[in-house]
């Protein structure tokens, strides 16, 4: 089916010529939207290109670090400022994939993808988003919770966390970089030795990314050792939902979290 | 729909075509241009067979719109021999065996040219990370992996003569 390509000048624009009609979508890698397309999975008969809009850039401010919508897993994994998030980006796809794969496409990634969504919510980012009219600014939480109500992810934005308390990890059938069977990101300050303001997520346990707040409660204010280890893997599974998909059953799912998340905590198979 | 103008280089050649309103490039190289060595194994950017690059990036032809490469530069696996003398690549999957049924080979070859383009002295892992978007179903990957690493070296030895 022929397919209407347009290209705009502003994101204000973009998102303007998306809100007039009912069946324009925003193009920016293409991995998600020219994968429909091509697929048939709804219908798409305008895409908006993302194009010379300058939506790829990468910006630290003190310790805000704000990464435009349209920067490409590949940048993401060369920008020295983000060496934490290397192996997150670099988990995600072939080399063509991180080439053209965004951080804000991966906001809308089906399950069980969009790890980088993970990270990023682990990250406690805030998402900025752009319509024909303003610009919103919503924590990633309640844009992953809610259907989008229209306009266009600008940029993510992040405070920097303290050095080493970045976790993440993924586990895939094929490697190197298959479709995640789980995924966990967490940040994990320490005061005193003290966990304090733990975020942990997982990727695939649920429809879409999703916090484990009971395990941040069971982490939260106690040392990492291994009677809080024991503590938060009794509640490791509390609100997920995963789903049966080629690589892996929800039972399978529920079953190895617990280790992963262990092995995680622990600090062993941090990469 | 009208059909669209699309102007870019391939393999060092311009090419304008008038095309369907977002046709896919790996569609405009095949049925326009008889560029069919590229290949279009699942349009869903999983197999990697429909693997060019474009600006010098590794780029899957079969989700980018090829109104989106206008002006810019396509190399696709017809651009990788030089003057008819097959590059170093494309002899050691011949020599080593790393081509069977042939569906993935090019999408695998413009891989390996993007890495040793970038990375003359790759290691194994960074081979295997560079063919990690492509799929075969034929050989296992050894042979294709142990072709890119002999043709590593031998392009090496070619530069430094």
């Amino acid at each position: 089916m022929a397919l209407d390509i347009v290209k705009v000048d502003s994101v204000r624009e973009a998102a303007a010529t998306i809100a007039a009609s009912g069946d324009a979508y925003f193009l920016a890698g293409g991995t998600i939207l020219a994968r429909v397309a091509n697929t048939g999975g709804f219908p798409v008969r305008t895409m908006v290109l993302s194009d010379g809009l300058g939506l790829d850039a990468i910006a630290v401010d003190g310790d805000t670090i704000e990464i435009g919508a349209a920067a490409t897993m590949t940048r993401i994994a060369a920008e020295p400022r983000l060496a934490f998030l290397r192996p997150v980006a670099e988990s995600i796809g072939g080399p063509a994939i991180r080439n053209m794969a965004t951080v804000g496409g991966n906001l809308f990634a089906r399950y069980p993808y969009g790890d980088f969504a993970v990270a990023l919510l682990a990250l406690d980012a805030e998402v900025t988003i752009e319509d024909a009219e303003k610009t919103r600014t919503t924590g990633l939480d309640d844009f992953l919770a809610s259907a989008p109500a229209g306009g266009i992810v600008r940029a993510l934005r992040f405070k920097l966390p303290p050095d080493g308390a970045f976790r993440f990890t993924k586990v895939v059938r094929k490697h190197p970089h298959g479709a995640s069977v789980l995924s966990i990101a967490a940040v994990l300050p320490e005061t005193g030795g003290k966990v304090s303001n733990a975020r942990v997520a997982y990727g695939a346990m649920s429809e879409r990314p999703m916090r484990a707040k009971a395990v941040e409660g069971a982490l939260e204010g106690r040392a990492l050792d291994a009677q809080t280890l024991e503590n938060a893997l009794k509640v490791a599974t509390d609100g997920c939902q995963p789903q049966t998909d080629p690589q892996a059953t929800d039972w399978y799912r529920m079953t190895v979290l617990p280790v992963h998340l262990k092995r995680l905590l622990s600090g062993e198979g941090r990469f | 729909m009208a059909r669209v103008p699309v102007v870019f280089t391939v393999n060092g050649t311009e090419a304008a075509e008038f095309v369907e309103p977002g046709a896919m490039l790996s569609d405009v190289l095949r049925d326009k241009l008889d560029l069919t060595g590229t290949r279009v194994g699942c349009s869903q950017g999983t197999c990697g067979a429909c693997t060019v690059m474009i600006d010098g990036e590794l780029i899957l032809s079969c989700l980018t719109p090829a109104q989106r490469v206008n002006g810019k530069s396509v190399v696709t696996i017809e651009g990788v021999a030089t003057n008819g003398e097959l590059d170093p690549i494309q002899q050691a999957f011949a020599t080593g065996f790393a081509t069977q049924c042939g569906f993935c080979t090019s999408g695998m070859i413009v891989a390996a040219k993007a890495l040793l383009d970038a990375n003359p002295d790759p290691s194994r892992d960074e081979v295997v990370d560079a063919i990690s978007g492509n799929i075969c179903r034929c050989t296992g990957y050894e042979p294709i992996i142990n072709a890119i690493l002999s043709a590593a070296a031998e392009r090496r030895v070619a530069k430094s003569a």
